[in-house]
């Protein structure tokens, strides 16, 4: 395969990745976890694909696959946030109760034909050598998957609000103080990272993987996003890094699949969560050590979570 | 004055009115009945004593899975992990079972193979603990790595050194001997020993957590680590030894899949059964008592959903959905009542 092609198409299936990883990447930031990723996405998938064939819009598609990520990322937010409980485990509970309800619902509509995303080539951009190829003949989820990172920087950095949300996170009672309720940072933090899910979903069933069934092959997504969120600890540009980075390691499963036939494509399915876990010991380690050279290393390519992160909000 | 009882019992059913209320009027509005709904799975679970054997095979795991997260819940860990050390235990107890030439009578296999499944579960936790310990990594974020590890090295077994003679597929492993079955009596779905290991288990669990000085130091170091250690208990120390007990209990799940379920190795061999455990202990409100019942209820579930596609053609993941709704709506309701306390 050409370079060219082949980066296009790892470009277009980390898309979706791209989207829900920076979703929780946002949510985390305010100190929000949505473990409910996984369950999310399924349901956006089903709902995006119900409505477009339904419809025969492809943007109401979209449109409503996201407003189901923020209905879902609205009770995590009232049961985590508001009512105290764990947000862990509200999160856990909805991630299968979306992913059944999306099985149950979509049920009559598995295994059919319905629309699909076309591309969309930039004019003039796309006929560029190389770079017309990767970046500029795709769908429009991909341009938005790369619009995504930039913008999720330059809000969470250079932005006012981008500093209340971060601030919710790290420092909820500091928050509280200077006269801003930081459940409702949370709250509208959640909102975001759940609607970004949604669109994850809908990007699947509309696009990178299109059609509906039991199962629909986007199972798994939601957990790889929420190790990707924490691989690439808690900055978009990393985050949106890892998720290419898994692109990359799924293609080339599939690419060596004929060349190693002893090795299973599903062990490249499994490859963040040890690196997942390597880096936070690495953070974890480096926060200890006295070897400034280890430590300064490290915090090239690693921070500590938001302090805040999981921990409710009681006003005082 | 509300007497406790009635408060309990109140808020049970306004547990369940909102759950199954929630997933009725899905049902109407899509025109199906729920009546038709509820019929079907009680046939499938408990009219007749066949199926109810069925719901007794999943019943077993789910409630071994259940003790195991109380330990760990107890201690304040939220072992995510527990689908992993399934997994574990499964593969510990196939790594003797599959062994032909072991010169061992058969019961003395099979005794042998479930001890390594327990070990198998609680190295795999207490691999998830020592992270949290010595690595600084989250027991969440580490056990749900930990479980994707576990599926994969399951996979390569699978497809790789333990696979069927001639050709790799994920239907699993060749079958074991047939001595190495735990003896089911004829015209039974389930083997009555895993019946009575789940029921010690339970026991074991009831005693070591409410009766003893263990207990207390596990409770104390979930409720405040920091306390704890002023009783000269070591929270890091009795948060391993929780996971390893826990974990040790899921691993004896997944073994009890292997040896009496199954008979050989096979890619989803935990069935989820972990993950449904995660959300039985959460509808208990990680209390002991209501575990069995709940245990019972969503296996009835589960078991009676395998005949929706057959009788009514809906999809078998509406059992899913209600259990879901069953916790999120006591979520809701706890939350409710936290908020009507003033303790927010």
């Amino acid at each position: 395969m050409d370079p060219a092609t082949f980066l296009a198409a790892l470009v277009a299936m980390a898309a979706p990745l791209v989207l829900a990883a920076l979703g929780e990447t946002l949510t985390e930031k305010a100190g929000v976890v949505n473990l409910s990723l996984d369950g999310t996405i399924l349901l956006g998938a089903m709902t995006g694909f119900v409505v477009a064939s339904v419809t025969q819009s492809l943007l109401l598609g979209f449109l409503a696959a996201g407003l189901t990520g923020c209905l879902v990322a609205a009770l995590v937010a009232v049961i985590g946030v508001w009512l105290g409980q764990s947000q862990v485990a509200v999160g856990f509970a909805l991630t299968f109760l979306c992913r059944d309800l999306a099985y149950f619902l979509g049920n009559p509509y598995a295994r059919q034909q319905g629309p699909q995303l076309a591309t969309l080539p930039v004019p003039l951009l796309a006929d560029l050598p190389f770079f017309g190829t990767v970046f500029f003949t795709h769908s429009f989820i991909v341009y938005l998957s790369f619009l995504a990172t930039p913008c999720c920087i330059y809000f969470l950095y250079h932005t006012r609000h981008g500093l209340t949300l971060r601030a919710a996170g790290e420092n909820p009672e500091g928050c509280w103080a200077r006269g801003i309720d930081p459940n409702t940072v949370r709250f509208l933090a959640t909102l975001a990272g759940g609607a970004m899910a949604g669109l994850a979903g809908a990007a699947f069933s509309l696009a990178v993987k299109p059609g509906w069934g039991h199962p629909q092959g986007c199972e798994g997504i939601g957990w790889i996003a929420l190790a990707l969120v924490i691989f690439g600890s808690w900055h978009p540009l990393r985050v949106a890094a890892g998720a290419y980075f898994f692109g990359l390691l799924q293609l080339l499963g599939i690419a060596f699949q004929d060349s190693f036939p002893g090795i299973p494509g599903q062990i490249f399915q499994v490859a963040p969560f040890p690196l997942m876990i390597f880096t936070l010991i690495l953070i974890h380690l480096s926060r200890n050590t006295k070897n400034r050279y280890f430590a300064g290393f490290v915090r090239l390519f690693g921070s500590p979570p938001p302090r805040g992160l999981g921990r409710p909000y009681r006003r005082p | 004055m509300k007497h406790p009882l009635f408060s309990r019992f109140a808020r049970i059913s306004v547990i369940a009115g909102l759950a199954l209320g929630g997933v009725g009027l899905l049902l109407f509005t899509l025109g199906i009945s729920p009546v038709d709904i509820g019929v079907t799975l009680a046939r499938g679970s408990i009219l007749s004593l066949q199926k109810f054997g069925h719901v007794l095979t999943i019943w077993i795991p789910l409630l071994l899975c259940s003790c195991g997260l109380l330990f760990t819940f107890r201690a304040g860990l939220w072992n995510i992990g527990i689908e992993g050390q399934v997994v574990f235990g499964a593969i510990a107890a196939t790594l003797l079972l599959r062994e032909e030439n072991l010169g061992l009578p058969a019961a003395a296999t099979l005794i042998l193979a479930h001890i390594l499944s327990f070990i198998g579960g609680g190295l795999w936790a207490a691999f998830a603990g020592f992270l949290k310990n010595r690595g600084g990594v989250n027991e969440i974020f580490g056990g749900l790595g930990l479980n994707f590890v576990a599926q994969g090295l399951i996979l390569w077994l699978i497809l790789g050194p333990w696979k069927r003679a001639g050709v790799a597929s994920m239907s699993g492993t060749e079958m074991f001997a047939r001595e190495l079955w735990l003896s089911t009596p004829p015209g039974w779905r389930l083997a009555p020993a895993a019946l009575v290991i789940a029921c010690i288990a339970f026991a074991a669990t009831a005693v070591l957590l409410g009766a003893t000085r263990f207990g207390l130091q596990i409770r104390a170091t979930g409720i405040n680590p920091t306390a704890a250690r002023l009783f000269g208990i070591h929270p890091g120390r009795t948060g391993l030894l929780a996971m390893a007990i826990g974990g040790g209990l899921a691993g004896l799940a997944g073994g009890l899949q292997v040896s009496c379920v199954y008979h050989r190795l096979l890619p989803s061999i935990s069935s989820g059964y972990g993950y449904l455990a995660l959300l039985v202990v959460m509808l208990a409100h990680y209390r002991l008592r209501p575990v069995p019942a709940i245990c019972l209820f969503f296996a009835c579930l589960a078991a009676g959903s395998i005949q929706l596609p057959i009788v009514l053609k809906l999809d078998s993941s509406l059992a899913g959905v209600i259990q879901g709704a069953c916790v999120v709506s006591a979520l809701l309701v706890h939350g409710l009542q936290k908020r009507q306390r003033g303790e927010l």
